[in-house]
């Protein structure tokens, strides 16, 4: 199935080497409930330098450079109470502008509006200036001006099917059912894929014109039906950028793995301890390395309190595929620290070795420059983080 | 003419705590309010027309979510946000 019959070869994303041992401008980007950040890193990783805070005061859901072009930064922003709306810079934050026309559906009878930007993907290399935008309720937009003007994207937003599988607002997550995990084949800009909460994983090869549900193996809470597409909620997915046919899925229930052009999930979940399960947000791959990746378990237990379980916070990795995964928190709290990462606050950079780095909902920022072997806190006292993005200038 | 009080959060737009902008119903005053400072209006209606909900407009000194509310041009409006939360 997504050995799509025409492949673009990508014009500059694929001649870019990995830089050994770190690149000479690193650079993170922390969104924040409260305003957005940026952390200049030098070129060990070692010392990061705040830039910021960006649009206190801002609810700021992602961050992200565009790596076409090296300097546009979208930032996906409402507040309490005002609507939501998309900045732009092209001088890394220097100064920022406002989309004057920011992802928002129809009007007419009974339609929704959007209350917040979730997501933001730049599109394929081969596509300069085109990015996609998911929403919160669920939808898909499309940016063709490098994030300036948005538009609805293929219809989805209001087709029937679509809409019932997304369900109400009030089936989502509590902060708003959300379309994220928006995923470009770096050898076909038609091939995509997203995420919903609620609403499974979905996948188009002619550039959006056809959807299908990619959902099964995937499993949903005990005594629903997991051929409903709307039970399914998945957390993160993410493409291995070094196969791009391996995805890798963190769920609600469970962590999956996917090697295309096979459709069913393989719960590669339970092969974690058993004591610390396999339920979290973030889902983290190697950018190098398709056998390779990270999750950071969450309790889910009764009330699903999602902190980090027994307040011992640890990030768990496979080198295998998820045949087997090791715990890694070395550097971490030992007790007592009830953490929770969201789905889009864990990532990585394409150093080596690679870099590791999330952010807390208690506002710490912390970052592994060993492949999470150890781990040191890198920023302590921000608001609740959102996102972490990673770029290199 | 009217005269429309803005609240903080919309200040980096109108740039003032108080400016001015035409419109026979409150519709077409946001609409003008927009043509002078671009963005404004979509930060305190959604795409449906409707006002957002934690925004409040005030015509002399009462609610209105109405956006067909005729105005007169001795009216005072003031766009306030409804504090809540952290």
């Amino acid at each position: 199935m997504a050995k799509a019959k025409a492949r673009t070869k990508p014009k500059a994303s694929s001649k870019k080497k990995p830089r050994p041992g770190g690149s000479n401008g690193n650079l993170l980007l922390v969104a924040t409930r409260k305003g957005a950040w940026l952390f200049r890193g030098d070129a060990a990783r070692k010392q990061w330098r705040a830039d910021g805070p960006h649009f206190l005061g801002h609810i700021v859901n992602h961050l992200v450079l565009d790596p076409r072009d090296g300097k546009t930064l979208l930032a996906a922003a409402s507040t309490g109470h005002l609507g939501p709306t998309v900045f732009r810079s092209t001088n890394l934050g220097k100064s920022w502008q406002e989309s004057p026309r920011p992802p928002a559906f129809k009007k007419q009878e009974g339609g929704r509006s959007v209350k917040h930007t979730f997501w933001l993907t730049p599109a394929h290399a081969n596509e300069p200036n085109v990015w996609y935008a998911g929403t919160s309720p669920q939808g898909l937009f499309r940016s063709e001006d490098g994030g300036i003007t948005w538009n609805e994207f293929s219809g989805l937003n209001d087709d029937p099917q679509y809409r019932s599988w997304m369900g109400t607002e009030q089936d989502g997550t509590p902060d708003g059912p959300k379309l994220h995990s928006i995923i470009i084949d770096p050898r076909d800009p038609k091939h995509l894929y997203f995420a919903m909460s609620g609403g499974g994983v979905h996948e188009t090869l002619d550039g959006g014109r056809k959807w299908k549900p990619l959902i099964e193996g995937m499993e949903v809470v005990a005594g629903f039906d997991p051929k409903t597409v709307t039970f399914h909620d998945p957390h993160c997915v993410r493409l291995c950028p070094s196969n791009p046919d391996r995805l890798y899925q963190q769920n609600h229930c469970g962590i999956y793995r996917l090697d295309r052009p096979a459709k069913v999930w393989k719960r590669i979940g339970k092969a974690m301890p058993s004591k610390i399960g396999d339920v979290g947000f973030p889902m983290v791959v190697h950018p190098h390395d398709d056998e390779t990746a990270w999750v950071l378990p969450m309790d889910g237990q009764t009330v699903w309190p999602r902190t980090s379980i027994n307040g011992e916070p640890a990030v768990y990795g496979t080198t295998n595929g998820g045949k087997s995964w090791t715990r890694l928190d070395a550097g971490l709290p030992k007790s007592q620290a009830w953490w929770t990462v969201k789905r889009q606050a864990f990532a990585a950079d394409r150093g080596k070795p690679v870099g590791l780095y999330f952010g807390t909902t208690s506002g710490d920022l912390w970052a592994s420059h060993s492949e999470g072997t150890s781990w040191n806190c890198i920023a302590r006292h921000l608001p609740e983080i959102y996102a972490v993005e990673t770029a290199e200038l | 003419m009217s005269k429309i009080l803005i609240a903080s959060p919309l200040r980096s737009y109108t740039g003032a705590d108080e400016v001015e902008a035409l419109g026979e119903n409150l519709g077409a005053l946001l609409h003008d309010l927009d043509r002078r400072y671009p963005g404004i209006r979509f930060r305190m209606i959604d795409e449906q027309d409707r006002v957002r909900r934690h925004m409040r407009i005030f015509i002399n000194g009462e609610p209105v979510k109405d956006l067909g509310h005729r105005l007169h041009e001795s009216d005072e409006i003031c766009i306030v946000q409804a504090l809540s939360g952290g």
